[in-house]
């Protein structure tokens, strides 16, 4: 499959601390790419440089989509909106006053307000608005039923369980209709049976849903079962500097992963459950 | 015991503050100011602290279990508030007919004041940005009008609009440099804008009067027919062949800011069901989620701004017509402090709070006016009694802009107030 994000050499320093050191590592087409790596490792901060939050010291993150997009000279909101880099956040970051529903329309603004003006034109009832607004009710709908969320619909995103709220993250980043979706731990905090239903969701977002183009998932996870089981290829990170590439098999006999992992003392995640 | 004790406590911090504050008086002598001295008034206030907190204590105590829930609370004046604003509009239309000029006139003001808490309730209510500074707008509609109006010689009606829309441009021109500042660093910043607008009205004496302000601003008219109290060729009274009489402007006044003002409500309401409104709540909710869903937040921070700041204008020139004379003086901080406390009171983002709280406090304000000095004290009173038991406000907590099934109220605590 073809690149669809190439890094290239990318470094990113705080002050004296260089948390991510010339990083190089494709993401492809349709596949689930991981990045994993011990806690520091800078896996977040890549993170940030791709989807505009941070502007990486050098190097360059080409996203071919279109004629490419070089995402690192990007500001961050037209990664989302033409690039179509979509993210979600390691701390969950909802709109907790807000339904469910209404997060999910929040993520379709550009559809539904493609400018200013048109925007100023819905209050007069013009411009089409309600038109939009139906089409972007009916895909909120269909993301609702796939994450299992419809009977919450109007409920306020704060108010729903910790695994909901993860659920919803990743429903409103592909309500923008992204090509790459990069998720910062899903998986943390949830239960083995929601882990489960995590990587199901994962594979069919991958894949395609219910009419849905597929879309390529860039993932950061410590939780190793789930990785194992839906990565097409892992990346591993220590110390901002990458120690190991390729195929989940592959990374988990790599005895430099293996050290990293043991370097730590108390990692009981990796190799134990990888190997199995 | 220790009630007794901690209103000792209360007491002697009073005995503190007011030994000074009340205890001593000065008083205009024969010859120079001489210091009195009122132990009596200090021993009643320390007093009143004193009983007044062992009271509270004690009622905190014996408070009956069943003291109903925040969440309860704000359910139940959700559902008071769908009777109350049908009926306070009623009241509001209604006034005229049974209302004298000195009550239309109070009527005038609280409405202008219940424009401004809905205009800035777009800025500070849904897009969560903190804006000190709401009456540069309402002066650059005020100046707008009185010198578009004096110098190109254009009517109340067309002046309007275009007052509006120079409040706006202003909006944006503020907004574009400080809208990367975030909380108290904004809040400082549209302060000082605020006054950086009164000190050039101040001090450009040949375009604005200076201190001696602009007097002479026409009045409205009603498609051409003039309100004056002499009546006259051309006027209201003499097309009607009514007696010519003040109080007619009087209530086409209080009609025209009546409108104005249900046209920001209206306006208000539906941009919240609209993307743009939804991407301001989303905004105050969480900044960096909007930027990673592709939302420009500086162009919606902008709309907010200009939309308010528009708002603010309209009743700018409302002002500046209804007066008939602006001078700096109307202009000051303390204005936009009236109005901010008035939208925080309310309840920020509710319109129906906002309404209420301008009734209150204006309103409130004038019918005291007779108590004179008693009046601050009497008002700061009703601030932090409202601020401990609603510290969200009188109409917390916000409906959906849209539902599957039916739209369900969501309390203030789920809410975040914005941090820009
Ligand atoms: N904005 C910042 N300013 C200064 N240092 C930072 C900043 N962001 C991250 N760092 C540092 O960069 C390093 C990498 O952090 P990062 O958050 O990317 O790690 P991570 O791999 O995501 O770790 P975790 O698994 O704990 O989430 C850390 O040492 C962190 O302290
Ligand atoms: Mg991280």
């Amino acid at each position: 499959m073809a690149p669809l994000l190439a890094v290239r050499d990318l470094t990113m320093r705080f002050g004296g601390l260089t948390a991510v050191d010339a990083l190089s590592f494709e993401a492809r087409e349709g596949e689930i790419t991981a990045v994993i790596g011990p806690n520091g490792a800078g896996k977040t901060t890549v993170f940030n440089c791709i989807t505009g939050f941070y502007r990486p010291t050098s190097g360059s993150l080409a996203l071919a989509r279109g004629g490419g997009f070089a995402l690192e000279r990007m500001p961050g909101h037209l990664i989302a909106r033409r690039a179509r880099v979509a993210r979600t956040f390691q701390n969950i970051r909802l709109f907790a006053g807000m339904t469910v529903l209404e997060n999910l329309m929040v993520a379709q603004h550009n559809m539904l307000m493609p400018n200013v003006a048109r925007g100023l034109l819905a209050v007069f009832g013009l411009g089409g608005h309600a038109k939009l607004e139906r089409a972007a009710i009916e895909k909120a709908r269909l993301w609702l039923d796939a994450i299992g969320l419809t009977a919450r619909a109007d409920d306020p995103a704060g108010a729903l369980p910790y695994g909901a709220q993860r659920r919803l993250e990743i429903a409103r980043a592909m309500c923008t209709d992204p090509v790459l979706l990069c998720l910062d731990e899903p998986a943390a905090g949830l239960n083995p049976r929601e882990s489960d239903e995590l990587s199901n969701l994962l594979r069919q977002i991958r894949s395609g849903m219910a009419g849905l183009p597929g879309c390529s998932i860039l993932l950061i996870e410590h939780d190793m079962g789930v990785v194992m089981r839906i990565s097409d290829h892992i990346v591993v990170l220590d110390h901002g500097r990458k120690i190991s590439d390729g195929t989940p098999d592959q990374v988990s006999h790599d005895p430099k992963v293996i050290a990293a992992y043991l370097g730590e003392g108390d990692e009981d995640e990796i190799p134990a459950e990888a190997q199995a | 015991m220790k009630p007794l004790r901690d209103a000792g406590l209360s007491a002697l911090v009073a005995l503190g503050l007011f030994g000074v504050m009340i205890g001593l008086k000065t008083d205009a002598g024969p010859h120079s100011l001489v210091l009195r001295a009122r132990p009596w008034a200090v021993a009643a206030a320390v007093a009143a602290v004193f009983f007044g907190r062992l009271a509270m204590l004690y009622w905190r105590q014996w408070r009956p279990a069943g003291t109903p829930s925040p969440r309860h609370v704000a359910a139940t004046l959700s559902r008071i508030g769908r009777y109350a604003a049908p009926l306070l509009l009623a009241f509001a239309i209604t006034l005229p007919l049974y209302a004298g000029r000195y009550w239309l006139d109070l009527g005038v003001l609280v409405l202008t004041y219940v424009m401004l808490g809905w205009g800035l309730n777009i800025v500070v209510g849904l897009a969560g940005l903190l804006d000190l500074g709401y009456v540069a707008f309402y002066a650059v509609g005020a100046y707008s009008y009185a010198l578009l109006a004096q110098t190109f010689d254009l009517g109340f009606w067309t002046c309007l609009p275009l007052a509006g829309l120079l409040a706006a441009l202003w909006g944006v021109m503020l907004g574009f440099p400080v809208l990367r500042l975030r909380g108290d660093y904004l809040a400082i910043v549209t302060l000082a804008f605020g006054e950086i607008i009164r000190i050039v009205l101040l001090n450009w004496v040949s375009l604005t009067g200076g201190p001696n302000g602009l007097s002479g601003i026409p009045r409205p008219t009603l498609f051409g027919l003039k309100f004056n109290g002499g009546g006259g060729p051309g006027s209201f009274a003499d097309f009607f062949g009514l007696e010519p009489s003040i109080s007619q402007r009087v209530v086409y006044l209080y009609f025209v800011i009546l409108g104005l003002a249900l046209l920001t409500n209206w306006v208000s309401l539906r941009l919240r069901r609209l993307p743009l409104g939804r991407a301001w709540e989303a905004l105050r909710e969480d900044e960096v989620a909007c930027r990673s869903l592709g939302i420009n937040v500086t162009v919606t921070k902008l709309t907010a701004f200009a939309i308010g700041a528009a708002f603010g204008g309209f009743a700018g020139a409302f002002f500046a017509t209804r007066q008939a004379f602006i001078s700096p003086e109307s202009f000051t901080f303390i204005e936009s402090a009236v109005v901010l406390a008035i939208v925080v009171l309310g309840g920020l983002g509710s319109q129906l709070g906002t309404a209420l709280a301008a009734l209150v406090m204006i309103g409130g304000a004038e019918v005291f006016r007779d108590l004179q000095e008693y009046r601050m004290l009497i008002f700061g009173l009703a601030l932090v009694v409202v601020m401990v038991v609603r510290p969200r406000g009188l109409v917390s907590g916000r409906t959906p802009s849209v539902a599957l099934g039916g739209r369900r109220h969501i309390g203030a605590d789920m809410m975040s107030e914005g941090h820009g």
